[in-house]
Parts: C-alpha cells; structure tokens; sequence
C-alpha cells in the first residue's frame, strides 16, 4: 500500500469494516443491514443487566435463560437470508 | 449480580449493575457491607486472581467502559485502589468489545477478556521486582462471525495457561437461503493456549460440543483433580477435555416441568478442598445439584449429578472455606446459607454410566424438590428487586410519609412499607407504678462488662432497678428513694453518684455514702458529669465544680456565677490517659452556648461562645476516637462534636477544637416538632447519639461518615445505653408510663421495611383514598391457577404418600412463617411452569395497617390485569369504581377523566361512559403510533405515553367530542414510566435508563389555551403524521438502571418536593430540583472538579456514562458529588480550593442537600 492510499476514505472505510463488525457499506442489503442491528441489540440487552431483568420480569423466566435466548438469537437473527440475485 | 471472593477473612465482593460491594460474612453469620461503591458504568462481569504465593486477592473487572480495570481492596483506607487500567477498545455495551466475559488462569498467570462476538484478549500477569503487579500489553485470540456463550480458565497447573470458549460461527449460516446452514451450525468448544515462552496466543484444540451448551466451570487441575471443563448444556452436563471422550450425563428435571421446556443452569460454584472437590450447579428453576467426578488420574470414570437442594434462582454462587454459601439472587433477597451436610445421603442421582439413549433423545431422570436439607439459610439481605411500582403516600398518618413499593415476582412477590430509618427490635415493654421522667443505667465498677441498676425518676421518687437474670426493684442500692433524682452515675472506679434537687449523695463501694447538700434553699436544677468530674448548676445561675480527688472523694473545686439560669449543661468525656476533660458547655436561656475551661489555671473561664436560633434544651459533647483500620478498616482521627438540642427543634452541631476550645463548622438540621434530648449510648463499641425529638433519632460513625438517621419507633421523653448478659448494646428508654428496651439493627440502612407477601408478580396499585385500602393487580406469565396448582401439589403428595395440607389460604400466607409444616413453600421453591402463553392473575384489596387482604378476585380463562384505576362516573349512582384492565392479547391502560373513562388500547384511545350494562364508547382517536402504556389527565389535556414514542398531549373537546393530538415529542423514547410535574411538563423514563422531562413551550401553550379550536385547525392540517407542535426536552440524565415508576413526593416533613424514582434492580433515587442559581453554580463546578480529580473507579468516562443514550442536560449527579467525603485529604483541599471554600463548607453543602430530601 503506498502511503497516499492510507488516507483515501475508501480505504480508511474498508478499515474501518473490518475492524468493526457492522460497519455500513454502500452495497449493504436490507437484510444484511437488519441483521447487524439486530446482533447488535442483542449484545446490547446481554450487556446490560438492568435491562435483561427486565425482559425476564416480562417473559417469566429466569435472567440465565433470558441470555441464553439472547445468545442463541444471534445465529440467524431475522430468519433466513433472501437468495442471492446473483446466483 | 455478580460474587467473588478473597482475602484471608474471605470476603466477597458483588456487583449491582453499576456499584460495587464488599461484603463480609462475621463470625456469628451475619453480612456486613464493609463498602460500596458507585462506579459509573455497567458492571458486566467480575473476576479475582491471585498470584502464586500470594495471600491476596486481586479483582478484575470487565465492564462497558472498553477497559480492564484490575482492583486491589485497600484495609486500611476502606477503599478499592486501581492498580492497572488498559484501555482496549471502545466504551459501551458493544457486540465486539470486550468486556462481556472474564476468564483467569486459576494459577493467576494471566486474564482473558471477551466480548460477545469475535474479540478475546489476553493479559499476561505477573509481578515486577518490587513484587508489584504487573500486566502485559493484550494478546489477541480473535476469531471473526463466532458468537462467544462462555469462557473460563482451564486449570493445567503450571504448564501454558490455557483458556477454554464455547463458540458458535454464523458465516454459513448468514450466507445459505436455504437454512441448511443455519440447521448444520455446530457449537464448538475450543482451547487457547497462551504461550508464556513465545508470548503468543493459538487456537490448540477446537471439539464440538452439544448445540445447547452455555456455560463452562473450570474442573481442578495440576496436583488436585483432572483438569478439563464442564460443559452445562441445556439437559445435560458434559465433562470435556483434550484427548478425552466425552463423559455425559442428563440434568435431573422436576417431575411437573412441561416436556417442552429445558433445564439450563445459570450459576455455578466449586468446592475445592485438599483431597476432593465437587460443584454446585443451579438451574434457572433454583434447583441445585452437586455433581461429583469420579477419575483415576486423568480418566473420568464416571460423572454423577445428585440433587442437593433448591433455592431462590441466584445470579452468582459462592462458597465460602468457612462452611457458608452466599447466594446471589437474580431478583429478591439475598441469602447467605450455612452448609449442614455436602449432599453424601442417598437423593435422586443421574451419573453418566446410567445414561440411557432411546429413539427420542436420552432417559430423562425425574426428582420431586424437597425442603432443604443440605444447607440451612442464616442471613438475608435485603433487595428491593425489582420495584415493579411505588407510590409515597401518609397512609398511615405519621410525621413522614411511607414508601409503597411492589417488589419481587411470582412467588417471592411482596408490597414493602418503606419508612426512613433505622428498624429497631423491641426487647422489652414494661408498665411502671407513675409516669417516670428519667431513666439512667449504672455500672457498679468501672472494669463491669455489664449494667447493674436502671434507675428511673418520677416525680417525687426514685425507683431502683437490679439487673440480674431478670430485672428487679431493690431498696438496698443505698440511693434515696424518696427524691426525683437528677442524675445517676458511675463516679471515680467504683463509686455511685445520684444528684437530686436539693444534693449529691455520694454512694462508695463499701456502702458508705456522703452526702453533699445544697447552701440555702436554692436546688440543684440541671448536672453534668463524666466519670470524674462533676459540674452541677443551680437556681440562679450559679455553677459549683467538683472532682473525684486521689482517694475516691468528690471535692469542691470552683464555683461561678452565670448571669442567668442555666438551660443545660455538659462536661465531655475523660480523654484517654487523662486526669480530666478540659471542657464544660453551658447553654443559657439568652440563646448563646458557652464553653467554659476547666483546667486548674483557667478554671471556669470562657474558652468560646456561639450563639443559636433557640434556647438550647440539651446538650451532648460526642467524641469520635482515633481509630486506626477499625471495623470498617479505615483509619480517623480523633475530634470532638458540640451537640445542642433546641427548643425550636433543630439539632445543632459543631467541632470543637480540641486545644483551644473554639467552635467550628456549624451545622444544623431540623429533628422534629420537640426540642430534641440528647443521648450518649453506645453502638457497635462506639460512642454514638441519640435524640429524642418528636421520633428518635441516631447520629453515629458508619464507613467514616457520620450519619443521623431517625429510628422507626415512638416518641421517647429519656433514654439510656443498656448492656446486659441478654442484650449487649441496647437502649432503656422511658415513654408515657412504660420502660422500653430496644435495640438498633443493621446500622446504615436508609430504610426499614415492612413486608406483606403477595401471590404473583405485582403490576401496578392504586389507593383507594376514601378507606386507605390499596387495590394490587398481579399477574405471571407461565404459571398455573391457584387451584391448579393445589390440585398437583395434592396428587404429588398422596403419591410420596405424605399428609395433604396446605389450602389455598396457606399458601398465600407463605412468607408469614418459615417454620411452616408446608413441605414446598412456592417462596423458596417457585410456582410449577406452564406453557408460556398461560396467564394467571388476581386483584387484591388489601389493607395495609394490618396486612390483611379483605379481597382476592383471582382471574379466570387465562386473563391478566395489567393495569387499574378508579373512576367516579359522572351521574354519582354506584361511587368510586374500579377499572382494571385485563388483556387477553390485548393492552388496555384506564384513567378516569371528568366523570368517564379513557382507555388506550393497543394503539387506541377511546373514551368511555357508564351505559345500563356495559361501558358506552364515547369517542375515540386511533392516530398513536405503537401502544399506549400511560395516560395521565389534568383538566382537558389529555397525557399520554407510548411504549415506544414518547409522549403525545392530546385535548379533549367536550362540545365536539373530539380527541386530538396537539403535540408530540421528537425523540423516540421506549416508555417505562411517566409522571405529569405541571400543565406542561411531563417527567419520563424510558427502557435503557433514562430519565427525562419535557415541556411544551410556553408560547405554544398559551395559544393552545387561547385558541377557541384549541390548535384544531392546525391539526387538521395534518402534516408528515406528527402534531403539529413539539415538546422541548429540558432534562435528560442515564441513570443506568430502567426504571419503573416515578412520582413527586416530599420525604420529610416542611421538605421540599422532589421527584422520587423506583427502578427494576431495586434502587430507589431521588432528583431535587435546585432553588438557586448559585447552588447550581457551585454543584456544578464541584462536579466538574470530581470528574477530573476522582474519575470513576471502573474506567468508563463520567460524562459519557451520563450521556449513553442521549447528552445529559441540566442535571447534576450527585453521587459523584457525594464521593467528596471519600477522596484524600489533599485532594479534597485542592478541589475546595478551586471552588473558593473549605473542604468542611463543601461536605456542609452536601449534607444540606441530602437533608432536604430525606
């Protein structure tokens, strides 16, 4: 990489993508777009235990399951992905 | 909540969400929180270490600040010192930064962070030449599209530290249509080594692993067991390690658990001794099991799961070496529980060797719970959690109002009467002969551990008292009955001392007893003492000055003339090693408190004046000893506090200057409607005070602050410290004709509670105002009816063959009585589950003075209350009624509202009318945009929340019969609270934790209220779907706790209002709006300064935890304000300095604040 190519914005962008997890590109899909914010919340309700109480006070359970839930909806958050147009 | 442990005395420290606690079980079982501290950030996990060789305990800390913060407990300051803070990675509660999941090498050599997804770091640690901890810059063990469940430190003795994670990769998944992927995605348990030779972190070892698996506990290793990871799946635990096969066995299930439903364990703790080790693992149901590991060397023989015992679902285990387990409950009390046996007697047992594999899975293995047999509960604290909703009314009429709350859930629900102040627990009432005016308690000889005489006063008598097995009168103390007596006191080592009005009698060990009578007829009218010294006033104003000589004697020394009658007077105590105290106070009726000297060269001359607001009634010096890493382990200096109680009511307080006798720093705080009595009695060993206003107070030393707080008991006219071979450290006390002794519990409590246990998970209440009765709606989700439920406990019991009891009644009553013959109290044991969408629910009257419930309407047909109100239709035919809102699938919120009903349902608001038999809808407005969960009215406005939009301010045209919105927020808000403050603000709260106000701008409410369409015409214009007006956002403060109700309320009598919050981990908080443009001035340059002096102790940003969600506005946080007092000493002075003050007036300030709300 040559030096100038460090502050071009796209590859400061595509840094960017690959250091964070959930960055937004120009070519993100709706579904692609909806998973990361999804995962995101996820992490978010994990993350904070206030919150997770209360999402356990809503559905009767315990705050162990609630983030067990939590963890296991992160594997396909909004269901299958659409097929590919390209494929 | 999280709990660890450490230290040679073994104390555990917790985490509450954003604080973090020390606690420390003493030897009779009790807990004592030694320390807390507020953090500023979210708490995510907790973990402590402890290098080889070591004898203390290190804590880690990953939380949302994108740092890990290693924590040392300092004894001697009582403090948590940062030793390491290295920043990794952004702030906040983030997918990808870690801070989720905390592992330690168990030989301490290094810590592993992770986060939810992807990053795990590793941090070597170590200590440098001067035995100082160090720690490593971080090693990186990423893996990128893995969902991480658990990690933990592999216990491999001294060989690499090695880490284990369970792993879940979703690249295929979220790339295949077709979902075959997503079926096929394969949880994995994988090992990291770190490389301590190379620096360097590899993936070692990577195994699948059943796809229910959540968590992971380390399994001894080295010398002590055979290393490896208990995998805890969903049903099953797994023994997993390298080059081993798996060991599995299924996870006991309650025989009445839906077949649908799995059972997961949630908390885990390990007993470890020399020569053997089991776990402790509890499900989300709260029943524990012990599984044990039968291995020879390295090979796992078998893998045994035996039912050990249930209780309350805890959030973290944790066994203490002294034979106790601390239980952290994931809601409620927490409990601190004595081991009786470790679980060797037969019980429902699985083991891996009898594991049964059918065609639909494995053998499932039943077990009935039973009352606990292994471990016996020997402390609790208390814990509000959740406050599902509060109200702070004066049902019951005393000088402060009491908090309502609706805590707890399913069983463990309760209504908890909260009142300002310290409980006490009555030892013994008992009437006497007249009304008596004093009471005083006497030792015989100085090196006594006990009281020997309670000597009361009454009129034109005395009655003496002998302390023994049992309390007696006696006519042999050598006191004179037939006078009220002034005061009684242990004098010189060995000698009894009663002032009456018209002398001193003399009292000597060997019975003799001089007798010292006034001059004239002038009468002794008031007296102080201490243990050798004794000044008495008497009429006129003139003050005589004795001294216990050499021999025992008491001798004349001085006497002088006051210009006036003394009000009260008091001599400070003896200081240690000392012949006397230099110091006298007077108080006159002139309003002024004098310091008088009472050295042999200066005697009787005036060291300092002050001059109060009121006639002082009483006065008490207090000293506060040097201490140096006392109880609570920090070090104080010695000084001397100046008390006056006066006439008006107000205590007030000064530091005297142990040299020069000159008074200092001022304080006063209003007590009550009676000039407060001033006390000195004794509290955990310390000198404290109290003072009998119109309710008792208390001001003692807690964690280094000094505290006055009131207690929970009636008014008192006297009182005594007390000590007996019965009672310790308590209190005699006189009240109408009655003798009181009492004693003070768990010092530093804000609150004592008042607990009526309730059936189901409490919703919302309401007052009825007229009979003070209290309406509770209660609902769960999941659960059976009662009668269902009866009828499955019945059947289990015929099968085990035992009695039937128990109605339906009992078990209602289930927390009065733990002693309770009921073999499965739901309080301990928890309600059966049901499918999830089964709903139980009732409506409860109860009335809170005597706990009783005069009315219990339980729903039938799988409907639930959600929410309540009372309404007075307006043609006055049936009175006040009660509207409850019952869903079954739908939201329904009633308010009243000029003599009808409105009720938002889902996304509707209807108003209602009375019909002949049913309600009559009016009108209606379909126009919201989510739900509506709140409604509030004040004269034609109409407030309502939605859950997910903030509020709407609607009108209501009665000549139209029209509803509509006239302004709406901007700021979506997820609604949990709401509360109106005036015509045109509204207080909010919503679902990550922020509180907020809004206010719809003047201009646009006068033109609303002037306008004859009331903005209709703009409205109708209708634009973009929002109001036509927006609200203005004026407050805006991350609390960092969701909370579930607000209200305006004033805790203290004459005090200002302030707005009262309940939230779900069970705090309750306070925002106090400021009077005066310069408090805010200097509130918030102090907050400023402690921001950049005292930066929080877990690493997240002051400003930006304030400011999580949206900037923070206006308001000032005053728990970082209040950790002024605990700074050091040259910090605070430096900080004052800043401000222009002294580091007294700033504490003063502070305390005044405080003072204003409770």
């Amino acid at each position: 990489m040559q030096a100038s190519d460090r502050f071009n914005i796209n590859s400061q962008l595509e840094h960017l993508q690959a250091k964070y997890v959930g960055t937004g590109h120009a070519d993100l899909n709706r579904f692609e777009w909806a998973v990361n914010i999804q995962r995101d919340s996820y992490a978010s309700y994990v993350g904070h235990y206030p919150i997770l109480a209360y999402f356990a006070i809503a559905e009767n359970e315990s705050i162990g399951r609630e983030r067990y839930t939590f963890m296991q909806k992160m594997l396909l958050p909004c269901g299958l992905p659409p097929e590919r147009e390209d494929d | 909540m999280e709990a660890s442990q450490g230290g040679k005395a073994q104390e555990i420290v917790v985490a509450r969400g954003k604080v973090l606690d020390l606690l420390r079980p003493d030897d009779s079982g009790k807990i004592q929180t030694i320390l807390s501290v507020e953090v500023f950030g979210a708490i995510r996990s907790l973990a402590q270490f402890r290098l080889t060789g070591s004898q203390k305990d290190y804590i880690v800390v990953g939380s949302d600040s994108g740092r890990i913060v290693i924590l040392e407990y300092n004894k001697e300051k009582n403090v948590f010192d940062k030793i390491h803070q290295e920043t990794f990675g952004k702030s906040g509660c983030r997918r990808i930064v870690p801070g989720q999941y905390l592992a330690i090498d168990p030989k301490g050599r290094a810590a592993m962070i992770g986060a939810c997804e992807k990053q795990k770091l590793v941090y070597v640690l170590n200590r440098d030449t001067a035995a100082r901890l160090t720690i490593s810059s971080p090693l990186e063990a990423h893996k990128s599209h893995t969902v991480v469940y658990s990690i933990t430190g592999v216990d491999c003795g001294f060989d690499n530290p090695i880490f284990a994670a369970i792993e879940l990769d979703y690249l295929e998944a979220d790339q295949d249509s077709t979902g075959q992927a997503a079926t096929e995605a394969q949880k994995h348990l994988t090992f990291y080594e770190l490389d301590l030779g190379l620096n360097h972190v590899s993936r070692k070892w990577s195994e699948q692993v059943d796809n229910g698996a959540n968590m992971l506990v380390t399994v001894p290793g080295g010398g002590d067991g055979p290393s490896g990871v208990l995998v805890c799946a969903e049903n099953f635990v797994i023994y997993k390690n390298q080059g081993h096969p798996d060991v599995r066995a299924v996870i006991p299930r309650r025989a009445d658990l839906p077949a649908e439903r799995g059972v997961l364990i949630v908390s885990a703790a390990v007993h470890k001794q020399k020569s053997m080790f089991f776990f402790l693992l509890q499900t989300e149901y709260g029943d524990i099991f012990k599984v044990t590991l039968d291995h020879d060397n390295d090979r796992i023989k078998e893998l045994k799961i035996k039912y050990f015992d249930t209780i309350p679902v805890a959030a973290s285990l944790c066994v203490l070496k002294s034979g106790f387990l601390f239980a952290a409950s994931e809601f409620g009390n927490h409990a601190l529980y004595q081991f009786r046996a470790i679980g060797d007697e037969p019980d429902v047992e699985s083991s891996s060797l009898t594991l049964m594999e059918t065609e639909e899975g494995y053998q499932p293995v039943f077990f009935q719970p039973r009352k606990l047999k292994n471990l016996v509960r020997i402390d609790q604290i208390e814990s509000l959690m959740p406050i599902m909703d509060m109200k702070v009314v004066n049902l019951f009429e005393e000088e402060t109002p009491q908090i309502f709350t609706l805590c707890g859930r399913g069983p463990r629900s309760s209504l908890r009467i909260l009142r300002p102040g310290l409980a006490i627990s009555e030892m013994a009432v008992s009437q006497l002969p007249g009304v008596p005016s004093a009471v005083w308690t006497v030792k015989k000889n100085v090196n006594d551990e006990f009281d020997a005489y309670i000597v009361v006063s009454f009129a034109n008598a005395t009655l003496v008292l002998s302390i023994g097995e049992t309390v007696e009168e006696v006519s042999d103390s050598g006191f004179l009955d037939t006078t009220p007596s002034l005061a009684v006191s242990l004098i010189g080592d060995d000698s009894l001392m009663q002032v009456h009005p018209s002398g001193i009698r003399h009292i000597r060990e060997d019975g003799r007893i001089n007798e010292w009578r006034t001059p004239g007829k002038r009468t002794i009218v008031k007296v102080g003492s201490n243990r050798l010294q004794v000044v008495i006033a008497l009429s006129g104003g003139e003050l005589i000055y004795f001294e216990v000589d050499m021999t025992g004697q008491l001798m004349e020394v001085e006497k002088h003339e006051m210009s006036g009658d003394v009000a009260c007077l008091d001599i400070a105590p003896v200081p240690e090693g000392r012949q006397r105290s230099r110091f006298l106070a007077v108080g006159s009726y002139d309003n002024t408190i004098r310091i008088l000297s009472l050295d042999p060269d200066d005697c009787m001359q005036i060291l300092s004046l002050q001059s109060v607001s009121s006639p002082p009634e009483s006065l008490l010096f207090l000293e506060v000893q040097a201490s140096i890493g006392g109880e609570d382990g920090a070090d104080h200096p010695a000084s001397l506090f100046l008390n006056a109680g006066l006439q008006n009511g107000v205590l007030f307080r000064t530091v005297v200057d142990m040299v020069t006798g000159q008074l200092s720093d001022a304080r006063s705080r209003f007590l009550g409607l009676r000039a407060p009595k001033l006390f000195s009695v004794i509290v955990r060993g310390r000198r404290a005070m109290l003072c009998l206003s119109s309710r008792p107070w208390l001001g003692y030393i807690h964690q280094g602050h000094f505290l006055l707080t009131p207690l929970s008991y009636e008014t008192l006219e006297f009182a005594a410290s007390f000590s007996s071979d019965q009672c310790a450290e308590g209190v005699v006390s006189v009240a109408g004709d009655a003798l009181r002794v009492f004693t003070i519990e768990r010092l530093g409590e804000t609150f004592n509670e008042t607990v009526i246990p309730l059936r189901y998970t409490p919703r919302k209440f309401v007052l009825q105002p007229k009979r003070k009765l209290l309406v509770i709606i209660e609902s769960d989700q999941g659960a059976f009816t009662a009668e269902e439920r009866e009828a499955a406990k019945k059947e289990c019991f015929e099968d085990a063959g035992m009695g039937e009891n128990g109605n339906v009644e009992q078990m209602e009553n289930g927390g009065d009585d733990e002693d309770r013959d009921d073999p499965l109290s739901d309080e301990q044991y928890g309600y059966p589950k049901a499918e999830s969408d089964k709903w139980v629910s009732c409506i409860r009257i109860l009335d809170p003075r005597t706990a009783v419930t005069t009315s219990l309407l339980e729903l039938q047909d799988n409907e639930a209350a959600f929410s309540i109100c009372t309404v007075n239709f307006h043609d006055k035919e049936y009175g006040t009624l009660l509207a409850v809102g019952t869903a079954k699938g739908l939201q329904f919120w009633p308010e009243k509202f000029q003599g009808r009903l409105l009720a938002g349902i889902g996304p509707v608001l209807r108003l209602y009318d009375l019909g002949k038999r049913r309600l009559l809808r009016k009108c209606e407005n379909k126009l919201f945009p989510n739900t509506i969960t709140s409604i509030q009215t004040y004269r034609d406005r109409i407030y309502v929340g939605d859950i997910q939009e903030s509020f709407h301010y609607c009108k209501y045209r009665r000549d139209e019969n029209q509803l509509y919105i006239f302004a709406d927020d901007c700021v979506p808000r997820w609604l949990t609270a709401s509360y109106q403050i005036d015509f045109d603000t509204m207080a909010g709260a919503d679902k990550f934790g922020n509180i907020y106000f809004v206010r719809l701008p003047q201009d646009v409410s006068d033109e609303i209220e002037e306008d004859p369409t009331g903005g209709k015409i703009k409205w109708e214009q209708g634009k973009l779907n929002g109001a036509p007006n927006k609200v203005e956002e004026i407050l805006q403060f991350h609390v960092g706790d969701v909370v579930t109700c607000l209200q305006k309320a004033s805790l203290i009598p004459g005090g200002g209002e302030c707005i009262i919050y309940g939230t779900v981990m069970g705090s309750l908080g306070a925002l106090l709006a400021f009077t005066s443009r310069d408090d805010v001035d200097f509130f918030s340059h102090l907050e400023m300064h402690m921001r950049q002096e005292h930066p929080p102790l877990c690493g997240r940003d002051h400003m930006a935890y304030r400011s999580a969600y949206f900037p923070v506005k206006d308001v000032i946080d005053g728990d970082l304000c209040e950790q002024f007092p605990t700074l050091p000493l040259d910090l605070q002075q430096k900080i004052a300095d800043e401000l222009d003050r002294t580091p007294g007036e700033i504490m003063k300030k502070l305390e005044e604040v405080r003072n204003k709300i409770i």
